[in-house]
């Protein structure tokens, strides 16, 4: 290999001067790893679609990016967590309401895992679901809309990572407290000291119901556990599709310098979690209610409004006294990923400084658990057998294993974070069969349908880190990326690198023709009820109310109307009500007015949208539409009059040439 | 290890004619001389930088009592797996240390059909974690990359690990390299 790399550089070299640009210049691994063909794999020529939506997570972006498989082009970033001034998301009074929390407005988050509805563990289309890890929240989409329609607060919880993994039917989402606290007997947080973590420090996993018809959560119940951190989770499917599975890591308790402290043991724990006899025992009363607050918040496409609710009150299960809804399987070296096989027998746990992946065995567990073959407890709760519960080890797999998905023909596929690289083994031999160098760094990856019973196959993406060695510099920070790979045959292949929106953890794939069938091109005017819509030009409309002014504005192509407004005083405060009436796909107008100083707001098609202005300075100011509309979007534009404190200049408003202003003052 | 010597001084010779030529080499071209090996290994390690922090590996293929540990990390095909973000504590045996082998041991080792065997006993020199000396203890067990233990000892204010001495220790920019006076061989 040396001589051939060498003898290849010196060709390269004797060739440049003549021309100029060679390959000689490239890091050789990329050129030789990527196949002649893998161009033409992911060309998506004009006229024709991708083959699959991925759904990605945007970490410290707080939001979701939509990407198309093969292409790897970046179709929308849907605002979660965030304020998103690009369209107004937290910033219209719409949408303020869903960024709301116990802690007030919370105008960001960190959100790190997608998962998508299923039905009986298959993809059914309908809905993504998306963890904001800091202040714990779960927020879910609209697949229709590819919008966020509801975000539910986490209570009894710090650092919200092990989420919002699904039960097989999408009958909970889950979320585990990374952050153990310190909780009292009405589980309320005290005032403790930090070295008091061992006595004082609990963790919770809390399951919230998802309604099946409209897919509204609320928090079900949750479950009082030791002070651990818990990482990540998976819902079983199948035979295991009662239960679920969480790892933990620091059950060494520690508080400080987790990086050294909290990799003491040998072995952490894999949690497994009989979810159905919890429902059980609630349903009987087991459970103890507990004060509480929590922000739930709904977004309306009818009125086109979030609403946001401060509820109470939650049930609490502790399995110091149902004995028989938790066990923990010791698992080595501070396990990260916790994934479960289509068939719902293996539960893979990737312990991160671990030099096996260990696979349990469902029916053993079951076994172990029935025999009570337990090697001892923590903190009251059993502890199985590593050997009772251990289907085999996949040895010397990697360096750093993180995370497992599946191809549904028997393979695994771990990505590896300290050797960059992709593992695939056979599950049931447990032995390697194949690895791809990944560039560099890699996190999560995603095998289309991977996380179900069903997988789609085809592909494995890689969500990477580190780009410095192939993407142009950008000053201190670079851009993190997606590789995708071909895994159609026994090998893996690098087909695409493509750069991503944030940092992306982990995401899902799922076949457009799940959801393009579905996707909503408009929403109806008719069936618009938001309090302020205007749903004609004939109802637009500017009337005061206080110190308030209201403008009811319509938006078509190519004006507003009213466009010009006179009678705001400064003192006021001003309300954009702005209706699209364009019943067309793909028509936003957008809204803005000089000197706002929240952001400017784009508005779909039939929806009403609210920007709240309050002028600072006395004269005229202009307000554009921002999304280009047509031929005439420059002339989409008007002027509203600010006058003194005071002044007498009446309210009126207009659209046309008239020479005297028109329509009412209320 | 021939070819690797003679492909470096080739390098070295056409460096300047190659990054004359390249587009991206702009700045980085006074830098071709020390990392000429690079490109041999392209990859993250490949990286040319010479303004950050060196990382474990960099600081290892700029100490001339580490000519042998590099060797046998290329061999291994651990230099992108070190240049990695880490953290990482490596515990580099100097030459000295490796000359300590019985006589072929190292020569045996860097043969092709002997690189899992390498691997695993260099992957025993590596801990996923900043151990600094101030955090070391007596009788503390560290799990290496491996998936074995070593064992520290400090007495007297003298660190050891399995009883090799740490003779320096040199920060980098994914971690930390403690200097041994030994081989450290999976038990």
């Amino acid at each position: 290999m040396k001589i051939r790399h060498l003898f290849l550089f010196i060709a390269g070299v004797l060739a440049l001067p003549a021309m100029l640009l060679t390959s000689g210049c490239k890091p050789k691994n990329i050129g030789s790893a990527v196949e002649g063909d893998a161009a033409q794999k992911v060309y998506v020529a004009p006229g024709k679609y991708d083959e699959f939506y991925n759904i990605v997570s945007g970490g410290f972006n707080g939001q979701v990016s939509v990407y198309g498989i093969p292409s790897g082009r970046l179709l929308r970033i849907i605002p979660v967590f965030s304020q998103f001034a690009e369209n107004g998301w937290g910033y219209s009074e719409e949408t303020k309401p869903m960024l709301n929390t116990s802690h007030g407005f919370v105008p960001w988050d960190d959100s790190h895992h997608i998962a998508l509805s299923t039905t009986n563990g298959e993809h059914d289309g309908r809905w993504a679901f998306v963890n904001g890890n800091n202040t714990p929240r779960i927020a879910r989409i609209n697949l229709k809309t590819f919008r966020t329609e509801e975000i539910i607060e986490i209570p009894n919880s710090s650092g919200n990572h092990s989420s919002p993994f699904l039960t097989e039917n999408t009958e909970y989402a889950v979320a585990g407290t990374r952050f153990s606290y310190p909780m009292d007997d009405d589980d309320s947080n005290p005032d403790v000291a930090i070295n008091t973590y061992k006595q004082n420090f609990k963790g919770t996993v809390s399951f919230i119901g998802i309604n099946p018809e409209n897919g509204e959560m609320k928090v079900s119940f949750q479950v009082l556990l030791p002070g651990v951190n818990f990482d990540l989770s998976r819902g079983g499917r199948g035979p295991s599709r009662d239960w679920f599975f969480f790892s933990c890591y620091n059950t060494e308790q520690a508080n400080t310098l987790l990086e050294v402290n909290a990799s003491q043991k040998d072995k952490d724990f894999i949690m497994a979690l009989n979810w159905k006899k919890c429902e059980e025992y609630v349903k009987a009363g087991k459970g103890k209610k507990s004060k509480v607050r929590y922000a739930h918040n709904v977004y309306s496409d009818k009125t086109h409004t979030g609403t946001s609710t401060i509820e109470t009150e939650t049930v609490v299960l502790d399995p110091k006294e149902l004995k028989d809804i938790v066990y923990f399987m010791p698992c080595p070296k501070s396990p990260h990923g916790c994934d479960v096989d289509p068939t719902g027998e293996y539960i893979c746990g990737s312990g991160k400084l671990a030099a096996v992946i260990p696979v349990f065995s469902f029916t053993k567990i079951q076994k172990a658990i029935a025999d009570k073959n337990f090697e001892g407890t923590f903190d009251d709760i059993p502890v199985l057998k590593y050997d009772a519960v251990l289907h085999g080890e996949v040895k010397k797999p990697g360096l750093g294993p993180l995370h497992t998905e599946f191809d549904g023909k028997g393979f695994a596929y771990t990505s590896f974070f300290v050797s960059s690289e992709i593992v695939k083994w056979n599950i049931e031999k447990l032995e390697v069969v194949d690895r791809v160098p990944t560039y560099y760094s890699i996190g999560h990856l995603c095998v289309p349908g991977g996380p179900t019973r069903k997988p789609h196959g085809k592909y494995v993406i890689a969500y990477n880190k580190i780009t410095k060695d192939r993407y142009l510099p950008t000053g201190p920070e670079l851009t993190q990326s997606a590789q995708l790979y071909d895994i159609s045959g026994d090998k893996m292949k690098l087909l695409l690198d493509f750069p991503t929106t944030g940092e992306p953890h982990y995401a899902e794939a799922i076949p457009a023709s799940l959801i393009t069938p579905g996707s909503v091109r408009f929403f109806k005017i008719e069936e618009n009820q938001h309090p302020y819509a205007a749903k004609g030009e004939k109802e637009a409309k500017v009337f005061r109310e206080g110190n308030k002014v209201h403008i009811n504005m319509t938006s078509i192509r190519s004006h507003f109307n009213p466009d010009n407004i006179e009678g705001i005083k400064l003192g006021d405060e001003v309300y954009f009500h702005v209706t699209n009436l364009e019943q067309d796909w793909d028509v936003p107008h957008g809204f803005a007015v000089k000197g706002a100083n929240n952001a400017e707001i784009l508005i779909m098609p039939g929806e009403t949208c609210t920007l709240k202005w309050t002028p600072d300075r006395v004269g005229v100011f202009p307000i554009y539409c921002t999304d280009f509309c047509s031929a005439l979007h420059q002339e989409m534009q008007g002027y509203v009059r600010v006058s003194p404190r005071g002044s007498g200049t009446p309210l009126t408003f207009s659209m046309g040439n008239k020479a005297e202003p028109t329509g009412a003052v209320k | 290890m021939k070819i690797n010597f003679l492909f470096r001084n080739i390098l070295i010779v056409l460096a300047l004619v190659a990054l004359t030529n390249c587009t991206n080499s702009g700045a980085e071209q006074q830098s071709a001389g020390t990392d000429a090996a690079a490109p041999a290994a392209a990859g993250q390690s490949a990286v040319q930088d010479d303004m950050s922090q060196k990382d474990v590996v960099k600081v290892a293929v700029g100490s001339p009592d580490h000519t042998t540990l590099v060797t046998a990390v290329k061999a291994a095909a651990l230099v992108d797996v070190l240049s990695n973000a880490g953290p990482f504590t490596v515990f580099a045996p100097t030459n000295a240390a490796f000359d300590k082998l019985p006589a072929g041991t190292v020569t045996d080792l860097l043969k092709p059909d002997k690189k899992e065997v390498l691997q695993d006993i260099l992957q025993y020199h590596v801990a996923v974690a900043v151990y600094k000396t101030d955090m070391l203890q007596d009788g503390q067990v560290i799990n290496m990359a491996n998936g074995g233990n070593v064992t520290i000892g400090v007495k007297d204010g003298k660190y050891t690990v399995n009883g090799a001495n740490i003779v320096a220790s040199v920060p980098a920019s994914n971690g930390l390299v403690h200097v041994i006076d030994a081989v450290l061989l999976p038990k």
